[in-house]
């Protein structure tokens, strides 16, 4: 595996962003900076506002304050909820690619997998069917799926594959920052592993910038390097992922650490 | 005049009538573009031309000639009922000739002779959106107009190709309007689309049910959505007209015994009349 490269300005900067639903419900007095390359975990449990802070992240939900700059290729750095609603969701469909849990929710079911992962290309303008069913098919292998596959319908597929496939519709504009919401919940755990693997190939090999929401921390220990541990919509640590799993120092990170199950 | 006491000019009351006006004014300002309008009820059910029939109502005038098909054709049910329809509550001139009218009401085809400049065609529309069938979401359907997002145009393209090879939709055939809007040309059979492009005549499109209007003003431009390996392409039929020999018109296709024999004729009654009898004519004019 490729030693991730971690260059020295951040893609996401996040500053005190906050989004409350309630006392502590949401999340509040969030910040961080995500490098190039760079894989963050965000874990905690139900209820501790990982899914609000995603949401705020992938432009779906304006924090009450707070910032949430991006930087883009061009390395020009824009405020996500400060540029116009068009930009933002072209942003969203190019360069920043959102992994839902659930499949259906990313995916055309009713549509095959070749026109899934074409969608985005005829998006941003490609009107070429050769070019985009070539580029799908490709696509296919990359997430190690048969490409005899490519005009099936996703709900078709089982589970595994169709979350391999909606990685692949994500990465087909090869996006430099990807939001994932638990991409391996509700697999088997065979399945996961395969799926973590590729994952964790696909980040190195594009060097793509990642956060992932997560509460299984075996999950995070394999893909992450840094982790913000969240509780009651605040962080309460944050720092490389070995160093948190390893020597956990509040309470509630011990508690989660020697919560895991080992066989 | 029959009926004048009992019925306002063409049905409808007059603030009814500006709404629409005011709406298709809109319509005709932002080519393509869907603008929701007050729809009354009419006297007859959704789905049966109820915007296209006050469409006509709202833009007629007592100098007005009208012209109405159903599928092309002049003798239909649908055409003769709103046809009578116009007559009795307008009493204006009606038509079947496609050069006399100024107005034609048309569901599902346009005439195959080229309209001219002051003529209006209006259409009737069921589902106006071209976007519904993959975005169920009004909401998300008009932020996706404001914004071009059209990408999902071509995943249905995309699709048809992959499974039959070839672009197999064949009527409501999606168009882009002056390079903005994209747009649902109400079921038209895709060989009337090049008409629509840099049309002499005003196109004016009234859904009922779901209460929206839209135009095509003359001299616009109207593309139909492809692939660059993939063309745009229009029907074609082996065979001719068995009633006026006609190879470049739009030919319905006609069972006309128990033994499954075929027929194909013009589905534009008007203009396959008009051919016929001009040959007949020749045929009696060589007699002679």
């Amino acid at each position: 595996m490729k030693k991730p490269i971690i260059e020295n300005t951040p893609v996401l900067t996040v500053k005190q962003c906050q989004k409350l639903y309630g006392i502590n419900r949401g999340c509040q007095d969030i910040s961080f900076d995500l490098f190039p390359g760079e894989v963050l975990g965000i874990v905690g449990e139900s209820g501790s506002g990982k899914s609000t802070l995603l949401n705020c992240l992938s432009g779906n939900q304006r924090p009450d304050f707070g910032n949430i700059v991006y930087r883009d290729q061009e390395g020009s750095a824009c405020d996500l909820y400060d540029i116009s609603e068009a930009r933002r969701r072209i942003l969203m469909r190019t360069e920043i690619g959102i992994v839902k849990q659930n499949p259906r929710e990313g995916l055309r079911m009713r549509v095959s997998a070749g026109a899934n992962i074409g969608e985005r290309l005829m998006t941003v303008g490609e009107r070429h069917y050769g070019n985009i069913r070539h580029t799908a098919s490709d696509w296919l292998r990359n997430v190690e799926m048969d490409t005899q596959r490519l005009d099936d319908l996703p709900i078709e597929f089982s589970g595994g594959m169709q979350q391999r496939l909606q990685i692949a519709r994500v990465l087909v504009t090869q996006p430099r920052l990807v939001l994932m919401d638990e991409p391996t919940g509700g697999l088997d755990v065979s399945v996961q592993a395969k799926l973590l693997d590729l994952i964790r190939s696909l980040v190195s090999e594009l060097n793509l910038s990642v956060v992932m929401v997560t509460h299984d921390l075996a999950v995070a220990r394999l893909l992450c390097n840094r982790l913000i541990v969240m509780q009651k919509s605040q962080v309460i640590e944050s720092g490389l992922t070995d160093q948190v799993l390893d020597d956990p120092q509040h309470p509630y990170t011990q508690l989660l650490v020697s919560s895991v199950l080992s066989p | 005049m029959p009926n004048q006491e009992q019925y306002n000019f063409a049905y409808l009351d007059e603030q009814s009538k500006r709404t629409i006006r005011r709406g298709l004014l809109k319509a005709v300002a932002i080519p393509g573009h869907q603008v929701p309008f007050a729809g009354r009820e009419m006297p007859m059910p959704y789905g049966w031309g109820t915007g296209g029939v006050q469409v006509t109502a709202s833009i007629l005038g007592k100098d007005d000639t009208l012209k109405v098909i159903d599928q092309g054709s002049d003798d239909t049910t649908n055409a003769v009922s709103i046809r009578r329809f116009f007559h009795k509550t307008a009493g204006v001139q009606t038509t079947t000739d496609t050069h006399e009218a100024s107005v034609i009401q048309t569901r599902h085809r346009i005439p195959e002779a080229p309209l001219n400049e002051g003529q209006i065609l209006v259409f009737q529309v069921p589902i106006p959106e071209p976007l519904r069938f993959i975005e169920p979401s009004e909401t998300e359907t008009m932020k996706m107009h404001a914004l071009e997002e059209y990408g999902v145009m071509h995943v249905k393209l995309y699709e048809d190709i992959a499974h039959h090879g070839h672009i197999a939709t064949t009527y409501a055939y999606p168009v882009r309007v002056n390079d903005r809007y994209v747009m649902d040309p109400s079921p038209i059979p895709k060989f009337d689309n090049p008409k629509l492009h840099m049309s002499r005549a005003l196109m004016l499109f009234g859904a009922g049910r779901e209460k929206r209007l839209y135009a095509i003003p003359p001299y616009t431009k109207v593309h139909s959505l492809d692939f660059e390996d993939h063309p745009f392409e229009i029907q074609s039929w082996d065979e001719a007209c068995h009633v006026c020999g006609s190879a470049t018109s739009f030919l319905d296709e006609v069972i006309i015994n128990n033994d499954g024999d075929r027929m194909f004729v013009c589905s534009d009654s008007h203009y396959c009349q008009q051919r016929s009898g001009e040959t007949q004519a020749l045929e009696q004019a060589d007699q002679a």
